[in-house]
């Protein structure tokens, strides 16, 4: 197994009032209420932790990113990508991933990885993203060309990775007379590429296709079962069985010494109004041309207010769905079982705390994780077979057969 | 809702694009270019113009009935299909061209592109010009129903067109109409930065018609094309916003006929 920390770095110094008053508390809602002081004090405090993940025994560290939202202060993973790259020795940085529509050059963004490869000396997984819908107006970018910008632009990075330069790229999207980085990735033939997602069928289908690991965010078990049906269909259409390394799932998942306390503060996971991303308009979230046309029935309802909100799952239910698990490690462990039994995933990221949960609980409950939590699921993921793509040595890609690895290392 | 009784449909051929054309009416030729929004089924204004004109009511590619050009990525491209199509049906002479909206930005492009290519120019309420003290609204902000009604300045016009509460299928082709608009008119957002500069070359004479409480782009861009057209004319509607047409089309249909009465 693979056993990541992530945190989605919330932004707790807001005044939440502020932001029910405004009716929003996201893309519009102002930054006047972002206060660097504590930003400051939040950033290294989150930097912290990481390392303190690593200490406990996390394989890997997920960062991800977000735009004008208190739900998340990390405006791009690639700044804590390359802190962590110098700052820690072990772990994985996992990054969940780059939203490629919203870069006017991938070759920047190619020559970025390739520099936190190489400092981190080729411990970088390179997800890529689309971007939420609020992204794309947060950064000016057409929502109507952004699965044709995801897909463009990954093409143009995986070419700059692997084909010596200089060549030209004359896309649909993006043109670049001279294609030359001098700055190419450690691990061959490229760093891994690890596709995070949680309603596009589209995403499902294209990552299968690609044979990149998919990582289900915080899907219902039934439906995290649907996305392998389809994904190892797919993969088997493609010419490869599907299976444990090609799954992963991130968890959010609260330990602390008591039950009481785990409960009480895994209600932080609904601090954002009980919504992912924060409260914001329908059209906000998912402007026209972002999503697939076969939501748009749906969708249009949910805008006007004629349909329930799909994500907005309350609290109880979703502790008992499992969607979030709390609770002492010996209470949590079995929870944890049943969803690496019922969707074999080898890849899991623990989402860990949120929101207003204090310093010293979230510390806890990473010391918690990596002390008692991770062993008994590297027990459970050896007993199920559940065999990481690092362990597995699974290809990085349905193009390149081998397992990426650093150049000059003995395979 | 059925088209009003009078009514062709077609679809022409242009550019790749099936084409969906509505006309109507009998008289010179008039070619009305709808809103971002789409085109209504049943346009009392269109209707009003039948009695004098032979009018021709396109939907724009990507629009409602007609096929999205994948391909297309600016108004001037829709420009330039309308051109084609004017061209193919040799319908330029004693054409006037009625842009409402979104469809005066796609008229005033026309217009800057060949002078003498039709005779006379209506915009209403034109997108197309940045304006130097407001914004043009920007719809990505607002949900379907609340862009739209913004567009008027009595609710109740919005009501009686719509329903206070539209249909879902009217919302559904609001919101492809919009993406639409996003593929063509995303950045700069609903003007052309190079526009102003050309607009000096239309001698074709201009009608610009502004609704007075246009909430959607302000009446200061209906003054910038009127001092940047050489030969044009400022109308400012009261009881109407952004979709005069909408709002007051019997008002509307009145200025455009005297416009071409007197021109």
């Amino acid at each position: 197994m693979h056993l990541m920390y992530f945190t989605e770095q919330p932004m707790s110094a807001y005044p939440e009032q502020e932001g029910r008053d405004f009716g929003a508390t996201a893309l519009m809602f102002s930054n006047r209420y972002f206060d660097p002081v504590a930003g400051s004090r939040l950033y290294n405090e989150y930097l912290e932790h990481y390392r303190l993940a690593e200490e406990v025994g996390f394989d890997g560290i997920m960062l991800n990113e977000h735009h004008n939202a208190p739900f998340c202060m990390q405006a791009k993973c690639n700044v804590f990508a390359s802190i962590l790259a110098a700052t820690t020795k072990r772990v994985k940085l996992v990054l969940l991933g780059n939203p490629l529509p919203l870069a006017d050059n991938p070759v920047r963004l190619a020559e970025e990885l390739a520099m936190i490869d190489m400092v981190s000396r080729g411990r970088l997984v390179s997800g890529f993203v689309r971007g939420g819908g609020q992204e794309q107006l947060a950064t000016g970018v057409n929502p109507a060309f952004n699965r044709e910008r995801f897909e463009e632009a990954h093409d143009l990075i995986v070419k700059a990775w692997t084909q010596p330069g200089p060549f030209r790229w004359e896309g649909a999207h993006y043109q670049h007379r001279v294609v030359n980085p001098w700055a190419v990735p450690l691990q061959k033939p490229h760093p891994r590429v690890w596709i995070p997602g949680v309603l596009s069928k589209e995403t499902i289908v294209w990552a299968a296709k690609k044979r990149y690991p998919y990582i289900a965010l915080s899907t219902e078990i039934e439906a995290t079962k649907k996305i392998w049906e389809q994904y190892d269909q797919v993969a088997q259409e493609t010419g490869y069985a599907g299976g444990p390394e090609y799954r992963g799932y991130l968890q959010r998942c609260h330990i602390a010494e008591t039950e009481e306390k785990a409960l009480a503060n895994a209600r932080q996971f609904m601090w954002m109004q009980g919504e992912f991303t924060g409260l914001a308009h329908p059209v906000w979230s998912s402007p026209s041309g972002y999503f697939s046309p076969s939501y748009r029935k749906a969708f249009v309802e949910y805008a006007v207010g004629r349909r329930s909100n799909p994500r907005g799952a309350a609290f109880e239910d979703q502790i008992h769905n499992q969607q979030i698990v709390a609770g002492t490690p010996k209470t949590v462990i079995p929870k944890l079982r049943r969803l690496l039994e019922e969707t074999r995933p080898s890849i899991m990221g623990f989402w860990a705390a949120d929101g207003f949960v204090s310093n010293e609980d979230t510390r806890t409950c990473i010391r918690l994780l990596g002390q008692e939590v991770l062993p008994a699921l590297r027990d459970i993921g050896k007993e199920l077979g559940l065999w990481s793509p690092f362990e597995a040595n699974s290809p990085v890609s349905i193009n390149f057969a081998e397992p990426a690895q650093p150049a000059g290392a003995v395979a | 809702m059925t088209p009003s009784p009078g009514w062709r449909t077609e679809s022409v051929p242009v550019a790749g694009i099936s084409l969906h054309l509505a006309s109507a009416g009998s008289g010179a030729p008039l070619l009305v270019l709808h809103h971002d929004i789409g085109r209504p089924e049943r346009s009392p204004f269109d209707d009003a113009l039948t009695n004098r004109f032979s009018v021709l009511a396109p939907s724009h590619p990507g629009y409602d009935r007609s096929s999205r050009p994948d391909w297309m990525r600016s108004v001037r491209d829709v420009a330039v299909v309308y051109q084609w199509l004017i061209a193919e049906r040799d319908l330029a002479r004693g054409l006037t061209v009625v842009g409402l909206g979104f469809g005066g930005w796609i008229a005033a492009e026309m217009a800057t592109m060949s002078p003498r290519a039709f005779k006379r120019l209506v915009l209403v309420g034109a997108m197309g010009i940045k304006p130097e003290r407001g914004e043009i609204a920007d719809q990505a902000l607002l949900s379907y129903i609340d862009y739209v009604r913004r567009g008027f300045t009595d609710a109740r016009a919005f009501d009686r067109l719509f329903g206070a509460e539209p249909a879902t299928p009217v919302l559904e082709q609001w919101d492809l109409n919009r993406e639409m608009t996003f593929r063509i008119a995303w950045k700069p957002y609903m003007y052309s930065p190079t526009l102003p500069h050309l607009l000096g070359g239309v001698t074709t004479p201009a009608l610009v018609v502004w609704g007075r409480d246009d909430r959607i782009v302000p009446l200061e861009c209906g003054e910038r094309y009127q001092k940047a057209l050489p030969n044009a004319r400022l109308e400012i509607v009261e009881g109407a916003g952004h979709f005069v047409d909408m709002e007051q089309p019997e008002r509307l249909a009145e200025l455009v006929t005297r416009f071409v009465d007197k021109v």
